[in-house]
């Protein structure tokens, strides 16, 4: 299998989709001339033309809206957002639209639209371009929310998102598309939405985590076997709406012990709602409180040595880990 | 225009009786609304039936309509049953929206009605996106995008229309210009007076200002407008100044302190009805007898569409869940609230 990166899994997966189905087709700013912000869109107007791969005005709100009209006439938009922080212009055409019209219209317009572009902190971006918006989206019904941790996943759930016949939420990550690499099997495959991935197999703690977070999850999980003995599954949700309770609880009943990671802030996010759903399904085979690994509380701020301190890392969920499992941390 | 557009007795007739029937079936919607068959936000069109007939009766059956929540005279009269608007009215399953849309969200696939939208100005990117899809697929096919006067201030008009005139995109955005945005008169708000001056600052889009209680007129210029938006792919924007009689919604009152009695009397002196009926008498077109039963008809027509929606079933609750996404609900997520055992 070929090693390729996050941003070549993406673009393989437009390519192959576009050219399977002529009604998908690409919007946003600088995804044609420029080959993409991020060069996720790296040829393909060259291969495709402009009505297919379309050079969008700095304009979220509308031509995020233009993607749900175009698909409630039948076509399948796949809307590029230079990021998503931008995407909070277009949130109403997301959630009063996209999200809603197939329920409010009784059933009679789905709207296969994919919503994409890179979320989560990057490098020193300061507080308006570093941020996790999956809890915002994840709040509502009829939306899906993915957002894929390597290339393997990208490539097959991008493919599966495209292919999808509601609306879905597709969170990449800046820092990803260059740095992650790994095998992406040769030819067709898709990944199904909905369904976490078991990243790495243990029996004394389940990491629950998705995204950018599960490359700290698994470095943390190689330090705690090799230091403190103890064996960390590490489940990536790979969606998170919907999460797929079955694997985190059945995960769970088996360690008896979990820490949820992730990126963004504390407060009613993803974590949050997997503490729930543990506690309701698997509370009598908890040994101890579900703990929790996130962002601190706070605008991201740009000196380097503070956004260290916000953005969690490996320390903070070996840290966490160590604490459910009654350890005490080594300082 | 004396010469009715070219239109025949018939089909004048036919424009007529569209207005009529919008007129009194939205004097039985306010009627349900106050004996409490009908909730939530109502807002009738009563006052404007000449901008809807005027502009969609010229669209051809593969055209699309995409409007605001002041739509069940635009549903009648791109052909959704009377009952079926007034079943969705009613939260019935033979609403056209299944009961789960209500006043503000009419929607028939079939006719290519593609609702009914609540957010000021939210649907006229939806409209460029259909309008993307019919340039993509290379039809002739147009879009009409209605919405009210207080659109003019949005965001998402200029950045629809920007598009719409870059790529040539066939959408015609018909402005019913009824002076008032809920209780605040457009003037006070809007940095224009003449709003049709929103629409010259693009290249290729035509901009036209027509009397909207006048129903050929309106039909004159959309005939124009479709004309560009099926061989020139070019997009029009039209602004249609009428009047609504009634408050901004049900629960709002037709005048007090955002304007005056008079002014809606005034407007009512040019009722589109009464003025399209004299002239259609006056050309010897239409008898007062011809007049009287047309009305009788409108009456029945609402008064049926009234005892539709009483006989129609409310959902079931598993209507809830059925169409949030096309394939199941997953399971993980209605755990969640299972204790309820709603469904």
């Amino acid at each position: 299998m070929p090693v390729i990166t996050y941003r070549e899994a993406l673009n393989q997966a437009l390519r192959e989709e576009m050219q399977r189905d002529d009604s998908v087709f690409l919007i946003g700013e600088e995804v044609g001339e420029y080959n993409g912000a991020y060069k996720v869109s790296q040829g393909l107007l060259h291969e495709f033309g402009e009505w297919r791969v379309r050079d969008a005005p700095i304009a979220e709100l509308s031509f995020g809206g233009l993607g749900v009209g175009a698909a409630m006439a039948g076509l399948r938009p796949i809307v590029e957002f230079m990021t998503w922080n931008f995407a909070l212009l277009a949130i109403d055409e997301v959630v009063n639209g996209a999200a809603k019209m197939y329920s409010m219209s009784g059933g009679q317009f789905n709207v296969p639209v994919v919503f994409r572009g890179p979320g989560g902190t990057a490098l020193q971006l300061g507080a308006q371009h570093s941020q996790s918006p999956e809890p915002w989206y994840s709040y509502v019904p009829g939306l899906k929310v993915v957002s894929p941790a390597t290339a393997r996943d990208a490539k097959g759930l991008l493919k599966s998102a495209i292919r999808d016949d509601d609306p879905v939420v597709f969170i990449e990550s800046e820092i990803m598309y260059n740095l992650v690499k790994d095998d992406v099997p040769d030819g067709e495959y898709l990944t199904p939405i909905g369904r976490a991935d078991v990243k790495r197999a243990g029996s004394d703690v389940t990491v629950i985590t998705y995204a950018k977070m599960l490359h700290q999850v698994l470095a943390a999980a190689e330090r705690l076997e090799a230091d403190d003995g103890i064996s960390a599954e590490v489940v990536d949700l790979r969606t998170v709406r919907p999460i797929d309770v079955n694997a985190v609880v059945a995960s769970v009943r088996k360690t008896n012990r979990a820490v949820v990671a992730e990126e963004g802030w504390p407060a009613c996010n993803i974590g949050a709602q997997v503490v729930d759903d543990i506690q309701r399904e698997a509370f009598d085979y908890l040994d101890a409180p579900v703990a929790r690994v996130s962002g601190l509380d706070a605008p991201m701020p740009y000196a380097r040595n503070l956004e260290k301190l916000v953005v969690p890392d490996a320390d903070q969920v070996i840290a966490a880990v160590r604490h459910v499992c009654g350890r005490r941390g080594q300082s | 225009m004396t010469d009715f557009l070219g239109l025949s007795a018939e089909e004048c007739t036919q424009l007529l009786r569209q207005m009529m029937v919008s007129r009194r079936f939205e004097e039985k919607a306010a009627e349900a609304y106050q004996t409490g068959k009908i909730g939530g936000f109502c807002h009738l069109y009563t006052g404007q039936e000449a901008v809807a007939v005027g502009s969609i009766t010229p669209l051809r059956e593969d055209d699309y309509i995409v409007t605001h929540y002041r739509d069940h005279a635009q549903a009648i009269v791109r052909g959704i049953t009377p009952g079926a608007v007034m079943a969705e009215l009613y939260g019935r399953v033979d609403g056209c929206s299944g009961g789960m849309g209500g006043s503000m969200h009419m929607f028939d696939k079939s006719l290519r009605f593609m609702g009914g939208h609540g957010i000021v100005g939210s649907h006229l990117p939806l409209a460029i996106g259909v309008g993307y899809s019919i340039r993509y697929r290379e039809g002739d096919q147009a879009v009409l995008v209605v919405f009210g006067d207080s659109v003019v201030n949005i965001g998402a008009f200029h950045e629809s229309m920007n598009m719409a005139a870059r790529w040539r995109l066939p959408v015609i955005f018909l402005l019913e210009n009824n002076k008032y945005g809920m209780g605040t008169e457009v003037s006070r708000v809007t940095s224009v007076r003449d709003l049709t001056k929103r629409g010259l600052a693009h290249d290729r889009l035509t901009t036209v200002s027509v009397d909207g209680m006048d129903v050929l007129a309106v039909r004159q210029v959309m005939d124009e407008a479709l004309d560009r938006a099926r061989t020139d792919k070019t997009p029009s924007f039209i602004e249609a100044r009428c009047f609504r009689y009634m408050g901004h919604s049900m629960a709002d009152p037709a005048h007090g302190t955002y304007r005056t009695k008079e002014e809606v009397e005034s407007w009512r002196a040019d009722d589109p009805i009464l003025q399209f009926r004299a002239r259609l008498v006056e050309a010897g077109r239409l008898t007062d007898e011809q007049y009287e039963d047309l009305d009788r008809e409108a009456i029945a027509e609402a008064e049926a569409s009234a005892d539709f929606a009483d006989a129609s079933p409310v959902p079931d609750a598993g209507a809830i869940y059925r169409h949030i996404y096309s394939g199941p609900y997953p399971d993980s997520m209605t755990r969640r609230d299972g204790w309820r055992e709603v469904v």
